[in-house]
């Protein structure tokens, strides 16, 4: 049994590239472009979607208004990230959490910067900041800012 | 042709952090033997399997054909589940379907996972969306902190209300052998000693605010099984089998911003669906046992509001009263819980097992004191899909 080997180690990588789809691509567009950022309106039930989505999940409908939404917003809830993990390209403590925009009926999920962890509240306004260079992600939003009264 | 079914056999190995002297095809057959030798059936008897993991904690995409040598299932009909964290819930759903439409008269049903051999956080971030919540959200504790975090906020509790939680499932862990997290140092304090130590503790760090380590569930490495059985023989193989009353599951949306945070509304649904075809009026009163897939502390009193056992903001109130304890009116989690074993394609399996034996009797040190009639079990999958079942002593009508 001393002799034999423990493990076998794997590295298995699978490259993926994900396909954003017209809607999506149409907010990234704008987000990239005017750092602007829109949702989908659903007629039925009102809901504005952001991210958006070409169908409501409620309804079931596809949805082709679009309605832009602020980029100014409230944080829903949040945590702080105090352990090092590769898939954040940042280093701790991280504060992400969710942010309802405007009208919009969901929030997006994002970081949350400019602030100490300490300050961040639920309630709290914020706005976005957008990166100076930016390629068509999510990430085109670098983080959202407190708003200072 | 519908049948009635029942759960005759359950087994289930040691949980523990690396099973390093077994591959998972062996772990697999550990608790397949247990589970064939707590119905005294050998595996001819068994006309079906379903199993179920998470394919990318083990980077093992055929696990239906891998796992023969430990299901048994060589040349019988096998269907893989993966449903992510309620992957052993859906595969008991699922085994009980196959029952339960008469076509198969005794189903193995097999949920494992061997967490030590990949990188679960890096595993469970893809069962979030890539495009949308990927770049910067990682695992599975973010998005537990912010549910925590909302409804801390909600309500008005503190960390020793989830602390209450931990203390409660880890001291039950000590009444179960085959439980991963057995802390020895606990045994013996009362809770409210076992709480401040908690709180106060500066190892105990906090990984993601409001979640500390002791408000998480380990990663663990085990295999369990159940057999179910249709009217016709369940009987015969079982002196008290445990019969499926209801099983519900919802979903519903992916995208963690568009969830209602001020409850489990997959939770809810599908524990009302089940009350419903049950005839379930004050799951408080009626339900004897619950063994609730609970893989963080906060969950442990949001969601059993979100159940119907009490109302918004009260579950701290059943907690710290005892309610919810071994002797208190509704004991949740006598096993240890998901607190203290989170082998994850296996975890849900456990819950329905460890339900099942308090209405067998076979719960040994953990048996509750009591006639168990009507026992609950759940699973739970990030972002917050659920299923839920409900076993009895009676047959259903």
């Amino acid at each position: 049994m001393k002799d034999a080997k423990p493990t076998c180690e794997g590295r298995i990588k699978v490259p993926y590239k994900w396909f954003v789809g017209e809607t999506g691509s149409r907010f990234f567009a704008a987000l990239r472009d005017r750092c602007e950022i829109w949702g989908t309106r659903c007629s039925r039930c009102n809901k504005v979607y952001v991210p958006p989505v070409k169908n409501c999940w409620g309804c079931f409908q596809p949805l082709d208004e679009w309605v832009p939404v602020s980029d100014s917003g409230v944080v829903e809830s949040f945590t702080v990230a105090r352990c090092p993990d590769a898939m954040f390209g940042l280093d701790p403590p991280v504060v992400y959490g969710l942010i309802r925009l405007g009208k919009a009926s969901g929030s997006l999920l994002h970081y949350i910067g400019e602030a100490r962890p300490e300050e961040v509240k639920v309630g709290m306004r914020v706005k976005a900041v957008f990166a100076d260079r930016r390629s068509g992600n999510i990430l085109d939003i670098k983080y959202f800012a407190p708003v200072r009264e | 042709m519908g049948k009635r079914a029942a759960i005759v056999g359950f087994g289930q190995t040691k949980g523990s952090s690396s099973r390093k002297d077994v591959n998972g095809i062996e772990m697999i057959h550990e608790a397949v033997s247990a589970a064939l030798a707590d119905a005294e059936l050998g595996i001819e008897d068994i006309d079906a399997v379903v199993i179920g993991n998470m394919d990318h904690f083990e980077g093992i995409n055929y696990v239906d054909m891998w796992s023969v040598e430990g299901s048994g299932g060589v040349m019988k009909p096998i269907i893989k589940v993966t449903t992510g964290g309620t992957t052993g819930t859906t595969v008991a759903m699922c085994a009980y379907y196959h029952v339960a439409s008469g076509l198969f008269d005794r189903v193995l049903a097999i949920g494992w996972e061997k967490n030590s051999e990949s990188d679960t956080t890096g595993a469970i971030i893809t069962a979030y969306d890539p495009i949308w919540e990927r770049p910067n959200m990682a695992g599975a504790i973010g998005g537990l902190a912010v549910d925590a975090s909302r409804y801390m906020h909600d309500h008005g509790v503190t960390e020793r209300d989830g602390a209450r939680v931990t203390v409660r499932d880890r001291l039950n862990a000590l009444n179960n052998p085959y439980a991963h997290l057995r802390q020895e140092w606990m045994r013996g304090k009362d809770v409210a000693t076992l709480v401040d130590l908690l709180v106060s503790s500066e190892e105990n760090q906090v990984l993601a605010y409001p979640l500390r380590m002791s408000d998480l569930c380990p990663r663990t490495d085990a295999a369990a099984a159940l057999i179910f059985a249709s009217e016709d023989v369940a009987e015969t193989i079982a002196p008290v089998p445990a019969w499926v009353l209801a099983v519900a599951n919802r979903h519903n949306t992916v995208y963690y911003g568009d969830l209602d945070w001020s409850l489990n509304e997959t939770l809810e649904a599908a524990s009302r669906q089940a009350f419903a075809k049950v005839g379930i009026r004050e799951p408080l009163k009626e339900i004897d046992v619950c063994e609730l897939y609970l893989p963080y502390s906060y969950a442990g009193l949001a969601w059993i509001e979100s159940i119907g056992f009490c109302g918004p903001g009260e579950g701290r109130r059943l907690l710290w009263d005892g309610v919810t304890d071994m002797d208190g009116e509704i004991p949740m989690n006598p096993s240890g819980g998901v607190m203290s074993s989170n082998p994850i394609g296996a975890t849900g399996v456990i819950r329905v097992g460890e339900a099942a034996i308090q209405i067998m009797g076979k719960a040994g040190l953990r048996q509750l004191n009591r006639d168990v009639k009507i026992a609950m079990a759940t699973g739970f999958g990030g972002c917050y899909w659920a299923d839920v079942l409900l076993l009895g002593k009676n047959k259903p009508l």
